[in-house]
């Protein structure tokens, strides 16, 4: 899922102090399960926007809804009304959710509450870690299902580099994937396959490519 | 070919135990420190490593620097590190340090950006030290770039180092990653800086189990520790590296200092001198490489070699 979490409140407080009346908008998919942007944290948000502005006698109007998912054009087709109401919107989702909303409502303001981190898990509670790099051409299977191109500070394909020590990664509070890697394969008696020499990859299909789109035309309704 | 060798590989070839220097250039646009530091270790080392923003901190190019330490009458082994330049940036400079004369190159992964002073910056890594190995054998032997077009002319026919850092973890896997090393086209190796004899002898075994002493020129990586106080605190804050506390007592107990850590450096000398397999030694006196002479003098490596026919200047 991706991982997010909330933007000093302060930050957001001055992003809206110009508007009186705002629709916080939560979403119900990865950031409620991340305890980010699900409808608990937009009645919180809620109610410390009223508080601090009742203070400062600028009192706000805030509304609140969280959808099931604010990447999705149906569900938010269900807010329109709320929506055209507010003088701007607070989306509480990760960084696609905020721009579905924009896009979605050309003529609103729409404030981020959220940085987006990452795309990982929870591992306990309280903690959530990056697992996937999104690099667009998976090669876990020949690194044990374990991702150095997320998971190393230096996304080296060929490690571990001169600076992992004791399991760690030269850059602090890293355990070294490399590491662990090695631990893997030894188990499923793969070690021989890290003796080969990972060719450089193909960055054109991350990010570095350009925006990047999936298109499958077997699905898509033509009207 | 042969006129076209470096000082560095005629040596090893020569079945020479090579003795190289190392030289960090500056935090500013001079080269006259860098050709200072060159005319101290000329005659006392055969070769000297120019280092690449060496703890991601921004210095002078290490092909720059070389420059300077080829127009002091030296030889330069310039680094190349992986976290600053993608594939492009790095084949471009390899033709423009290999067109200027630079005939070895060492190449690194490179420290992480977070350590330096600019730890904002965005990393590059688009390749590793072992895809970077490859890429330069294949620009020499192959004579094609990295994306297997033909370098029609004038291919760099570098002279290629790597390192290798028998204090890192796990430790099996140092001796695989440095045979993929030379599977990539290693062809000499410098190793980060022994303090622990012990573990580097258990390394040494490992390597020649699996012959790798045959296959590439191993370089062992020392430095004279100036004081307790310098030793202590790279116990604590350099990472992929191991300083024994008897190492400090030793520094702590000494009448004077500065005099001990040059004794250790030269026993630890003599002592790797002796394991089968090692074939030179890199003084890294960092911030101290005006005592490398004595250093060079007092471990019984002098007279350096003279290696007639082999040019060193700027191209």
């Amino acid at each position: 899922m991706i991982i997010a979490e909330q933007k000093p409140f302060e930050e957001i407080a001055r992003m809206v102090e110009i508007f009186d009346k705002v629709l916080i908008l939560g979403c119900n998919e990865c950031v409620t399960v991340c305890l980010a942007g699900g409808e608990k944290e937009v009645g919180l948000m809620a109610t410390s926007l009223r508080l601090l502005r009742k203070q400062g006698d600028r009192p706000i109007i805030t509304l609140e809804e969280t959808i099931t998912r604010q990447c999705e054009w149906e569900y938010l087709d269900q807010i329109e009304k709320l929506a055209e109401e507010a003088e701007c919107i607070i989306s509480m989702a990760c960084g696609v959710g905020v721009q579905f909303v924009a896009e979605r409502f050309p003529d609103k303001w729409v404030i981020p509450a959220l940085n987006t981190k990452s795309a990982g898990g929870s591992v306990k509670h309280g903690l959530w870690e990056e697992r996937c790099g999104l690099c667009g051409e998976c090669i876990l299977h020949k690194t044990g299902g374990l991702c150095p191109v997320a998971r190393c500070s230096k996304r080296i394909l060929n490690g571990p580099c001169g600076g992992s020590q004791n399991g760690k990664c030269e850059v602090k509070d890293v355990d070294c994937i490399w590491d662990q890697i090695y631990k893997k394969m030894t188990i499923i008696g793969k070690l021989e396959q890290l003796l080969e020499i990972e060719p450089e990859k193909d960055w054109s299909k991350a990010r570095d490519g350009g925006p990047r789109k999936v298109v499958r035309e077997d699905v898509m309704i033509y009207e | 070919m042969s006129e076209n060798k470096s000082r560095l590989q005629t040596l090893f070839e020569q079945g020479e135990f090579v003795v190289t220097g190392e030289i960090g250039p500056p935090k500013a646009a001079t080269g006259e420190g860098i050709r200072e530091h060159a005319k101290h270790l000329q005659g006392y080392c055969d070769a000297t490593n120019l280092t690449d923003n060496q703890t991601a901190i921004v210095r002078l190019s290490s092909i720059a620097a070389g420059i300077h330490v080829l127009r002091a009458g030296m030889e330069p082994i310039v680094q190349m590190t992986c976290r600053d330049r993608n594939r492009i940036a790095i084949q471009s400079d390899l033709l423009g340090a290999y067109s200027l004369g630079i005939k070895n190159l060492l190449c690194l992964t490179g420290d992480h950006q977070s350590f330096g002073n600019h730890p904002t910056a965005a990393n590059v890594f688009d390749v590793d030290s072992i895809q970077l190995i490859r890429m330069v054998k294949r620009m020499r032997d192959e004579k094609v770039f990295a994306c297997g077009e033909q370098i029609k002319h004038d291919e760099p026919r570098f002279f290629i180092g790597a390192v290798a850092n028998p204090f890192a973890d796990p430790f099996e896997v140092r001796v695989y990653r440095m045979e993929k090393k030379i599977n990539a086209g290693a062809q000499f190796f410098q190793t980060q800086i022994i303090f622990d004899l012990e573990r580097f002898e258990r390394w040494m075994e490992l390597v020649r189990e699996r012959g790798l002493h045959e296959r590439a020129y191993i370089m062992a990586g020392v430095m004279p520790v100036k004081s307790a106080k310098v030793a202590s605190y790279m116990q604590k804050f350099v990472s992929g590296m191991i300083v024994p506390d008897d190492m400090i007592e030793r520094l702590k107990k000494a009448e004077n200092q500065q005099a001990e850590a040059v004794e250790i450096c030269v026993e630890q000398i003599k002592y790797i001198k002796n394991i089968k397999g090692v074939k030179g030694v890199h003084i890294m006196a960092v911030g101290w490489e005006e005592i490398v002479p004595t250093i060079v003098e007092k471990a019984g490596l002098l007279p350096r070699p003279a290696v007639p026919g082999v040019k060193v200047a700027v191209v």
